[in-house]
């Protein structure tokens, strides 16, 4: 695990990440990863991580070396599309058992089951995972990929990540570095040209990039390769041809935009599709590094024209919620809300943020968020679900936006809630993606259950006893509260008859 | 005889199990005030943890001893015992289920020894809690075995050996992991109207059937007490359900000398009325008016229920006693289980399923041996293989993540077995096509290799 450890190594010392930046000599060394607390602890693993920045790519078969529960608890569980092959949902684990493990069988496995693939699919390439157990018993996945890659005729990709290595950050850092090791750079493509860009870290979740590319192609720019959205293997082992690239989400491949910058001279940016004037700022930033990278200026006026066009539409289609959302209190509870567009536009139609979790926010995001909230006790690192649960159900907010692991904290409290990760049904990038956030929260808030579930049982709520304790005195109070209800509706009459 | 077909494959496709340790965490789900606690990295438990929320929709309380790379080098008896320190203080629970993984078995852990240190050192600060410890490495079992390890050493653990006086009237239940809330409500109901009192364990009915507590809870709320499966030993009788529990009850039988009997199904008509008569002998009571009328209720179901059965090809993909508990429905309305795919051969309920032949295998076997059939049973994981081969998919078991109110549907006794023949038969009748000449010809009839799909007459 020597060469592992030299990875991990690397990708914490991250010089193009805030935060890194802003630690001592000493702290960078220690890396990233937090002590977990063993019986208070939640997220995923490396291996997790891993899967999720690699799995979205379409045409690749995906293959899990490990026991039943890594790929068989996890299968098909994220809502990314694709708009041609279906591979990447198809699950395939070598289900290692405990014969496999004791007799030392698992490379063999590893290597029937690559063949089986090629076999029964012929994917352009597979893509091995590592885990836990196949780490421990030693089972050395690059030399079984190097083979096969060179017995089967295409390219076996090990992502070397078990979960024992750490976060889910990691995981999604290390299958960047995979890419760079052993995809990107080796197919050159016979038609690169000035207006070909990367987009790093979007994960067309619920299609939500084809909400953006539209808007791409109006200005003739071309998505060399999406990563991993909605991606072909092909586009990204000839990405590093594009001429610019944009991070998305940066915390997760951060480390691979700046080595693609430093290999292949593609300038990135940090930037998001979330929110009317992010997205808008990020298609001013793709036009002008294509200019500095060659592509003819004229592209910067075709880009003003079309987002003051989009623009005007999207904030006259906001208009219409102002009415309803007014005044309504937002808490956000999500890992790092990048896209402070987002806070921006429900801000300017009226809404109030409450409350937002700075867990994985860096000190310039903190600054900024001071100032929209005026109060940094509404900054949280991450808070406890017992303490979540009190706020939302002393009424502190109308709704949460946050992920799903929070879902039932919110409406456990009987307070509206929106999923904006990864499970999330609808598409909210770009200026539609935004109106249709805010659309869903309108809907959120103001659906009709919410009178209905907080109300109390007609019975729970009679005076007289309310107050009474539990006692033979109360069954008298019940029934007597009942016969109140019988002198209106007969059914009841007939229930309390039964009672008695 | 039915033969049973062993896995060749390397790759497994599309998985039909889940692992073994989440099987046992939803066994001691079904326990009140409980935190069940992975002994493994964290994404083990993250990963069942997003599975379980999937499924229920619920909060679960699910925590891990997140070994990582150091610690799996060093040993994980100290996170194990931070973890369950933790676990304490934080969320006070009456019981912690402690299930490993397959990280902490292949190393070799010896977490029995681990938690016995723990309990003698920790008296004190863990006073009020039960410990208890499931070897569940996911590279064997799946969710059978897990829940089965569970309850077994739920009860080697914390029922109170010896012969005991016995209370008459008091019967233990053990159900297997595919009775729903439901069908636990629906048991519990029955078994009361015959004046006997029944103890369940474990109990998903009073933990997992999705209410809205007015307060927050960090532990399971409702469900078994730790006090009842105390006290387990004072009970008359006890019944298992499902050949999986055969185990459990055997235990139950050994440290207490409680009688059991086996029912390995509760669903269709015959079995039903076995389990009546059982509660009648039992009871000294007769049969109440409404179990009669639901049995003939059953009797109507089947009669306007049975046309839409007759000769329909049914490919089923479930762990063993849930194959049987479908196989055995489906067989006994007059359909033919084509295909049948399970998880292990280790189960002694497998030959007796009404099928020729069973594979041990995945997913993608049901797909590669579906193909003819009318009708897919298993878990939402089958849905790829249900659009690809365009044929309906009826939803069983677990994972149920793509449709609401799994919990909530009833599959045993008389009244859900009438649910589930109405429910087969709906799906028959939505997904009928309307007759076309060319179906129809009889020279083409004549061309068409092996038997055609069952003929659109046959669909009503």
């Amino acid at each position: 695990m020597t060469s592992l450890s030299a990875k991990i190594q690397d990708v914490f010392d991250e010089p193009a990440c805030d935060k890194n930046r802003g630690k001592d000599a000493k702290a960078r060394k220690e890396g990233c990863a937090r002590p977990l607390t063993p019986g208070a602890a939640a997220g995923g693993c490396a291996f997790d991580g891993a899967k999720i920045v690699l799995q979205p790519i379409t045409d690749v078969a995906h293959l899990v070396h490990a026991p039943l529960a890594c790929e068989g608890n996890s299968w098909d569980n994220r809502g990314a599309a694709s708009s041609g092959p279906t591979l990447w949902r198809t699950s395939f684990t070598t289900d290692l058992t405990e014969l496999d493990v004791v007799m030392g069988q698992g490379e063999r496995k590893l290597f029937k089951a690559i063949r089986e693939i090629k076999e029964a699919y012929a994917p352009p390439a597979v893509f091995v995972y590592s885990t836990c157990v196949t780490a421990l018993i030693g089972d050395d996945i690059e030399a079984v990929c190097k083979r096969a890659a060179e017995k089967f005729g295409l390219a076996v990709v090990p992502i070397n990540a078990p979960g024992l290595a750490g976060s889910k950050n990691l995981g999604n850092k290390l299958a960047a570095e995979a890419l760079l090791d052993h995809v990107i750079g080796t197919v050159e493509p016979d038609d690169a040209g000035p207006y070909d860009i990367n987009i790093l870290g979007e994960f067309n979740l619920s299609g939500e990039f084809w909400l953006i590319k539209p808007l791409l192609d109006r200005l003739g720019i071309r998505v060399r390769a999406c990563i991993p959205g909605d991606a072909r293997y092909l586009d990204i082992a000839s990405a590093h041809r594009a001429r610019a690239a944009m991070v998305v989400c940066s915390t997760a491949l951060i480390n691979l935009a700046r080595k693609m910058d430093e290999r292949w001279h593609i300038p990135f940016f940090e930037g998001s599709f979330y929110g009317i004037s992010d997205t808008s700022e990020a298609l001013r930033k793709i036009a002008e590094l294509l200019v500095r990278k060659g592509a003819d200026r004229e592209i910067l006026d075709r880009t003003e024209t079309l987002i003051a066009e989009q623009e005007a539409i999207a904030w006259e289609k906001l208009e219409a919620y102002r009415r309803g959302l007014q005044g309504k209190r937002v808490l956000l509870n999500t890992g790092g809300v990048k896209s402070w567009s987002v806070v921006h536009a429900l801000m300017e139609i009226g809404m109030e943020i409450v409350g937002t979790s700075v867990k994985k926010s860096t000190v310039e995001d903190k600054e900024r968020i001071k100032q929209i909230l005026k109060d940094d006790n509404h900054m949280f690192e991450q808070m406890a679900a017992r303490d979540l649960y009190t706020m939302l159900s002393e009424g502190k907010a109308d709704i949460m936006l946050s992920g799903g692991r929070t879902q039932f904290v919110a409406l456990k409290a009987k307070t509206p809630w929106l999923d904006i990760n990864q499970e999330r049904q609808h598409p909210y990038a770009g200026y539609d993606g935004m109106v249709e956030l805010v659309r869903q929260i309108d809907l959120a808030i103001h659906n009709p259950i919410w009178s209905q579930v907080r109300e109390r049982a007609p019975w729970d709520c009679q005076p007289g006893v309310k107050d009474e304790q539990p006692s033979t005195k109360n069954e008298t109070a019940t029934v007597h509260s009942a016969q109140e209800f019988a002198g209106t509706t007969p059914t009841i009459s007939a229930s309390v008859e039964e009672i008695r | 005889m039915t033969r049973i077909l062993a896995q060749s494959k390397s790759a497994s496709v599309n998985p039909l199990k889940s692992s073994q340790p989440l099987g046992a965490a939803l066994a001691f789900l079904g326990i009140d005030g409980a935190v069940p606690l992975f002994h493994g990295t964290q994404g083990c438990t993250s990963f069942a943890l997003v599975l379980f929320v999937r499924h229920f929709k619920e909060t679960i309380p699910l925590q891990t001893t997140a070994m990582d790379e150091v610690t799996t080098i060093l040993g994980g008896s100290d996170n194990l015992e931070e973890a369950i320190l933790n676990l304490k203080t934080r969320t006070k629970p009456k019981l912690i289920g402690v299930c490993t993984t397959a990280l902490v078995e292949t190393r070799g852990e010896d977490s029995a020894g681990d938690i016995a240190d723990i309990k003698l050192k920790r008296a004190e600060e863990l006073a009020g809690t039960e410990i208890v410890l499931a070897n569940t490495p996911d590279f064997s079992g799946a969710l059978e075995e897990g829940w089965s390890k569970a309850v077994t050493a739920m009860i080697e653990g914390i029922t109170r050996p010896g012969e005991r006086a016995r209370q008459s009237k008091k019967i233990a239940i053990l159900p297997g992991w595919n009775l729903t809330v439901a069908d636990i409500e629906h048991l519990r109901e029955m078994v009361k109207s015959f004046g006997l009192h029944p103890v369940i364990l474990p109990d998903l009915s009073g933990s997992l059937d999705g209410t809205v507590p007015d307060h927050w809870v960090p532990t399971t709320y409702g469900g078994t007490s730790v006090e009842d499966i105390r006290e387990l030993g004072a009970a008359e009788h006890c019944i298992a359900i499902c050949e999986h529990m055969r185990r459990p009850a055997e235990v139950l039988h050994k440290v207490t000398g409680v009688p059991y009997v086996l029912f390995e199904s509760l669903t269709g008509l015959k079995d039903a009325d076995q389990f009546v008569s059982l509660l009648s002998r039992i009871s000294g009571e007769p049969v109440p008016a409404g179990v009669c009328r639901r049995r003939a209720q059953l009797q109507d179901a089947f009669l306007d229920g049975h046309f839409h059965f007759g000769g329909k090809k049914i490919a089923i993909a479930a762990e063993p006693d849930q194959l049987y508990q479908y196989a055995t429905f489906f067989v006994d309305m007059g359909s033919e289980i084509t295909a049948a795919v399970t998880t292990t051969d280790m189960s002694e309920i497998l030959e007796k399923v009404p099928a020729e032949s069973i594979q041990i295998g995945d997913l993608g076997d049901l797909e590669t041996l579906a193909g003819g059939a009318d009708l897919l049973v298993t878990h939402s994981h089958g849905r790829q293989a249900s659009h690809r081969l365009g044929i309906p998919l009826m939803r069983v078991g677990f994972p149920v993540f793509d449709r609401l109110g799994s919990q909530h549907k009833l599959s045993i006794l008389y009244q859900g077995t009438r649910d589930l023949v109405f429910e087969v038969a709906n799906m028959f009748q939505a997904d009928r096509h309307a007759p076309t000449p060319e179906e129809l010809d009889p020279f083409r009839k004549r061309e068409a290799p092996g038997g055609p799909r069952s003929s659109p007459l046959a669909r009503h």
